[in-house]
């Protein structure tokens, strides 16, 4: 019924243009401008629970606009 | 562009949503049992066809789909999704975006994997591998996927960190090319409540097939869980990755080269030359970026080898990334054609997807399963580390017998199919093939059946480490400024700029 390429070659070109705005887009926004402190950062985020469990109630309240 | 300096206290950001990662985490364990199970089953109807008694809907051609799409889309998926959650959360330092996208998204995807836990045994079925279920399950893995993808990428938009850590984008690239791969491989034509026929025919199907079927397992199995390979393999070490640089060159790399490796999957079939030519060449020049990225996570451990020693957190996922290596290694050369014409449609194909799927998906989504589940329950470890060494040594002996196992009779099968008699004729029967395949497949059981006890060792550990534990939600740190965690080690408070 239908010619597969027809399908996949723009889908293709439509995920490869996409791709290509992604990474033009993180270049041009400075994702790239340190590429060491990301990798060390996450090590930094100490997520190891407090010694005590502690059971907080869930606060909901909402997050600030983020700041960026 | 340089963010404000937060002045909240560690209380004041409210907790990040660890609910939704407990229960997928809580789901992955199940699920894994569950989809090896029917593994273990449907490998013993191998040896004895008569096991289940000719029940129609416990007969291998029904649980086979159901053993697949369990342990990939199960087990694999929700370990995807709750280390995705943990993930976009403590890297962007935002909770999730919508708690009830979230649990719209938890319950939408349990529902998806009773239905087909229900209709596949029935023998209801669209027949394309590993998009087997029906279309008004389709539409619901559509509505769920398009549920999760906003919850992500909301939360990444609202993130309070500049930069989006590489294992997001991993992220991001799976959940947007599986909703692709899906919408469009599964487009049909409804014939009926539960019957429908592919809006594709004969080779262009085939091709549309594994297009779907190679990415799936580009996207879905390796993108993913590289997502979770670049976040737990640096926290368990605690050791930032090797290179940040060459792990952004690995995700750009791999981005722009898969798509086009599906064609391998048809070698000598009615697909025109030039395309099989095309998926072999694309999945040869991928053992770049797979091997780039396999030793980016092994090197993670250089100058702390040590701790291979006496973590088997660590062990399970440095033998992930062994595998995974081995794997890529493998794919590549069995797609080239003349290797695929001994290889294909034998055992050797079903060893290299298991070394896959059991030596690198199962094993670091295990290894990040031990490392969320003590801190989402509010413990510092996983109640017995001897349990979780165990379980290694019995799941690596598993894989290794069913892989070594699969290797043997696999070519085997490739050579008694291909051999022929002076005088043109086949030297073997099929079923000569089988008999001679027997031992193997017995081998091929202990293994499934060592790492699927593996998975009940894990099941007993988590249930004690639950009951000792309470759930347990992180506050949201202040912000940490990027001017004030430099790229060295040792963070050293500097005066904030900009101010």
């Amino acid at each position: 019924m239908f010619e597969s390429l027809l399908v996949l070659i723009p889908i293709a070109l439509g995920v490869s243009i996409a791709s290509a705005a992604a990474f033009l887009w993180s270049t041009d926004s400075g994702q790239f401008d340190d590429l060491d402190g990301p990798g060390d950062r996450i090590v930094f985020d100490d997520d190891s629970a407090p010694v005590e469990a502690r059971t907080e109630d869930t606060d909901n309240s909402p997050i600030p606009p983020t700041s960026i | 562009m340089r963010i404000a300096i937060s002045e909240d206290t560690m209380s004041g950001n409210g907790t990040y949503n660890y609910k939704i990662v407990r229960q997928f985490a809580i789901m992955t364990v199940v699920w894994g049992i569950v989809g090896m199970l029917v593994g273990v089953i449907i490998a013993a109807q191998l040896i004895w066809p008569d096991l289940t008694f000719g029940v129609p809907f416990l007969s291998y051609g029904r649980l086979r789909p159901l053993h697949t799409n369990a342990v990939i889309f199960a087990f694999g998926g929700c370990a995807l999704f709750a280390t995705s959650y943990y993930v976009v959360q403590r890297t962007c330092q935002v909770r999730v975006i919508s708690d009830e996208l979230a649990a719209f998204h938890f319950w939408g995807w349990q529902l998806v994997i009773v239905l087909a836990a229900i209709t596949l045994p029935l023998g209801y079925t669209s027949g394309k591998e590993y998009a087997e279920l029906e279309w008004p399950i389709d539409i619901l893995i559509t509505v769920v996927w398009i549920a999760y993808a906003l919850a992500f990428f909301g939360t990444v938009m609202q993130r309070k960190t500049p930069h989006i850590y590489v294992a997001n984008w991993f992220y991001g690239a799976f959940i947007l090319t599986v909703a692709i791969l899906h919408v469009v491989n599964s487009a049909e034509v409804p014939a009926s409540f539960w019957k429908s026929y592919s809006a594709y025919a004969g080779v262009q199907d085939a091709m549309i097939q594994w297009w779907y079927g190679h990415n799936a397992v580009g996207f879905f199995l390796t993108a993913g869980f590289l997502g979770i390979m670049y976040y737990f393999v640096p926290k368990q070490a605690e050791r930032p990755v090797y290179s940040y640089r060459l792990s952004v060159v690995h995700f750009w790399a791999l981005i722009f080269t898969y798509m086009w490796a599906g064609p391998h999957h048809l070698h000598y079939t009615a697909l025109p030359d030039w395309a099989q030519s095309l998926g072999m060449m694309f999945s040869l020049i991928l053992l770049a970026p797979s091997w780039g990225g396999m030793i980016n996570g092994i090197m993670t451990l250089s100058g702390a080898w040590h701790k291979l020693r006496d973590d088997p957190i660590l062990k399970f996922m440095i033998a992930s990334l062994s595998f995974y290596g081995m794997s890529t290694f493998e794919g590549p050369m069995l797609s080239i054609k003349t290797v695929n014409g001994l290889a294909h449609y034998t055992d050797w194909i079903v060893g290299h997807v298991h070394s896959g799927a059991l030596g690198w998906v199962a094993f670091i989504s295990i290894g990040s399963m031990y490392y969320l589940i003590p801190r989402l329950f509010g413990l510092q470890q996983m109640h017995s580390v001897r349990l979780i060494s165990l379980h290694f040594w019995v799941a690596t002996i598993g894989v290794v017998l069913y892989i070594a196992a699969l290797w043997i009779s696999g070519v085997m099968q490739g050579l008694m199919w291909r051999a022929v008699n002076a005088d043109g004729t086949l030297t073997y029967t099929f079923v000569e093939s089988v008999k001679a395949s027997y031992p193997y497949w017995t081998i091929r059981l202990v293994g499934g059946t060592l790492f699927f006890a593996g998975m009940l060792i894990m099941a007993y550990n988590v249930v004690r480490t639950i009951a000792a534990g309470k759930a347990y939600d992180a506050p949201i740190p202040a912000v940490v400024p990027t001017s004030v965690v430099g790229s060295g080690l040792n963070p050293q408070p500097q005066p904030a700029m900009g101010d």
